[in-house]
């Protein structure tokens, strides 16, 4: 079968394994797509998408509105800080004017857990989640998931620590159910603070020395302290944290082996990765902004492509 | 499931052959022909006409890997979409003469995607079709192609089936009815 079991994705938790696969193996043509002199196929000719971002992103929005045009498909883009969102209208009416304009898909990001399951009930459209607050992140996950394959040729058994803001973080929880999907093996690492309960019976191992997570890992997915959702005070001080969790040379060479490096990006440079890590040979940060784009354009190939 | 026989593994071998010497007649000793089989089907064929054609002219012919998926015109328009296969071509098809391999021709969409999908690699100086069957009277574009192994009567209720065997030494080329 070439199709998805679901007509959006929402979530990694309501996707299988299969589903996974069919969109890593139709990255694969489109990772070739954007490495030929004309990066441009016309697949997506006659689907008008609608990019509804509630919430600030940089590099999620470009990589999905670069997918978009490399498969031809028409594209509106929406930010709630210069739109009627400041008038007081809700979230359903803003969404059914966008489609009475004839929007065939809508990738959305909201700071509200389970608007995109929301919209998904009450709107003829397929709908991609871009980010739903502290929930899901599923495009990252995958992007994620697709460029450790990438380097490790596998997933299935691969050792991955995931490390810093969990609480917060709607890439770690996509990842985690990602990577369990596919047969990894995952580990959150963390102050005690930013370690959701109950974060065990996602199966996943929980650690709390940063230097014992990244003994354990082949790669270390390091996440960003989101300041900007922490409305307490979490740890003492961003020297502190960068003390205990930021990940800096001397201690990666103290390792007897070389950890591959991720980050979702934006770097707070300093705090959660140093410079000489970041910028390293160890990592590859910049590759999984590349496969972004091939992922989605996955992604939307296949929502768009089972639509008759 | 009627099954009719339209090329054994022995007639195969020398409606290759034959192919194989138009090619030479045309494109003497390759030196700006490339060869760009199609996929997912067409490769089978590229391949072994290219060992061939690399020992008869004694050069490595570049040969590409053309999959069409993403530029076909029944996108949306089928009940899955359709699933793609690598492409692969490692060399600029621009000012080079072309030849397209493809194992059937049928109604041509294959071609006309393909086509489109080759323009991304450069404009070519001239592009030639080579198909091992060509179903007669079933095209719904105007394609033809420049070198043909075996003319077929068909119906569209019918089915061309390519059957290869795990050391690809013995093809078999069968008219199946659907039913």
């Amino acid at each position: 079968m070439s199709k998805l079991s679901q007509p959006h994705l929402l979530g990694i938790k309501n996707i299988t394994r299969e589903d996974i696969e069919l969109i890593f193996e139709t990255a694969d043509n489109f990772k070739e797509v954007i490495n030929r002199p004309i990066k441009k196929v016309p697949s997506l000719r006659d689907v008008t998408i609608a990019n509804v971002f509630f919430e600030n992103s940089t590099r999620t929005r470009l990589s999905f509105e670069l997918a978009q045009k490399r498969l031809s498909a028409d594209v509106v883009n929406f930010s709630a800080s210069t739109s009627s969102v400041k008038k007081g209208e809700t979230l359903l009416d803003t969404v059914n004017n966008i489609l009475a304009m004839k929007v065939d898909m809508i990738v959305m990001r909201h700071a509200s857990v389970g608007a995109p399951h929301f919209l998904a009930r009450h709107i003829k459209a397929n709908i991609i989640n871009a980010g739903d607050g502290t929930h899901e992140h599923p495009t990252q996950a995958l992007l994620d998931a697709f460029s450790i394959r990438e380097r490790f040729r596998k997933l299935e058994g691969v050792k991955v620590a995931i490390i810093g803001d969990i609480l917060h973080s709607r890439v770690a929880l996509s990842n985690i159910f990602a990577l369990n999907k596919l047969g990894a093996e995952v580990m959150v690492c963390g102050p005690p603070t930013l370690l959701p309960r109950h974060i065990a019976s996602l199966g996943v191992k929980v650690e709390l020395d940063l230097k014992k997570a990244l003994e354990w890992c082949d790669v270390a997915n390091v996440l960003r302290i989101q300041l900007e959702r922490q409305q307490i005070k979490y740890f003492p001080s961003l020297r502190e944290y960068s003390l205990y969790y930021g990940i800096n040379r001397p201690m990666l060479d103290s390792l007897k082996k070389d950890v591959v490096l991720m980050h979702p990006g934006p770097i707070n440079r300093g705090v959660e990765l140093t410079s000489d890590a970041a910028d390293s040979r160890q990592s590859i940060i910049l590759d999984q902004v590349e496969n972004g784009v091939a992922v989605r354009m996955a992604v939307m190939y296949l929502l768009a492509g089972a639509n008759s | 499931m009627q099954k009719k026989l339209i090329l054994d593994s022995q007639l195969l071998s020398i409606t290759i052959d034959r192919l194989c010497q138009e090619l030479v007649e045309n494109h003497g000793d390759f030196e700006h022909t490339v060869l760009l089989g199609l996929q997912p089907r067409g490769i089978f064929l590229a391949e072994r006409m290219k060992e061939k054609l690399d020992k008869t002219v004694n050069r490595d012919i570049p040969l590409g890997y053309l999959d069409a998926t993403f530029h076909r015109d029944d996108f949306r328009r089928r009940e899955i979409p359709a699933r793609a296969s690598e492409t692969k071509v490692p060399f600029l098809i621009e000012n080079k003469k072309v030849v397209l391999i493809d194992d059937v021709l049928f109604t041509g969409r294959t071609v006309r995607a393909a086509l489109d999908a080759m323009i991304a690699f450069g404009r070519p100086e001239k592009v030639e079709l080579l198909v091992l069957i060509d179903r007669r009277h079933t095209r719904e574009l105007p394609i033809s192609a420049d070198y043909v192994g075996k003319y077929v009567d068909t119906l569209e209720s019918q089915r061309v089936l390519v059957e290869l065997d795990a050391a690809q030494k013995h093809h078999k080329i069968w008219l199946v009815n659907k039913d």
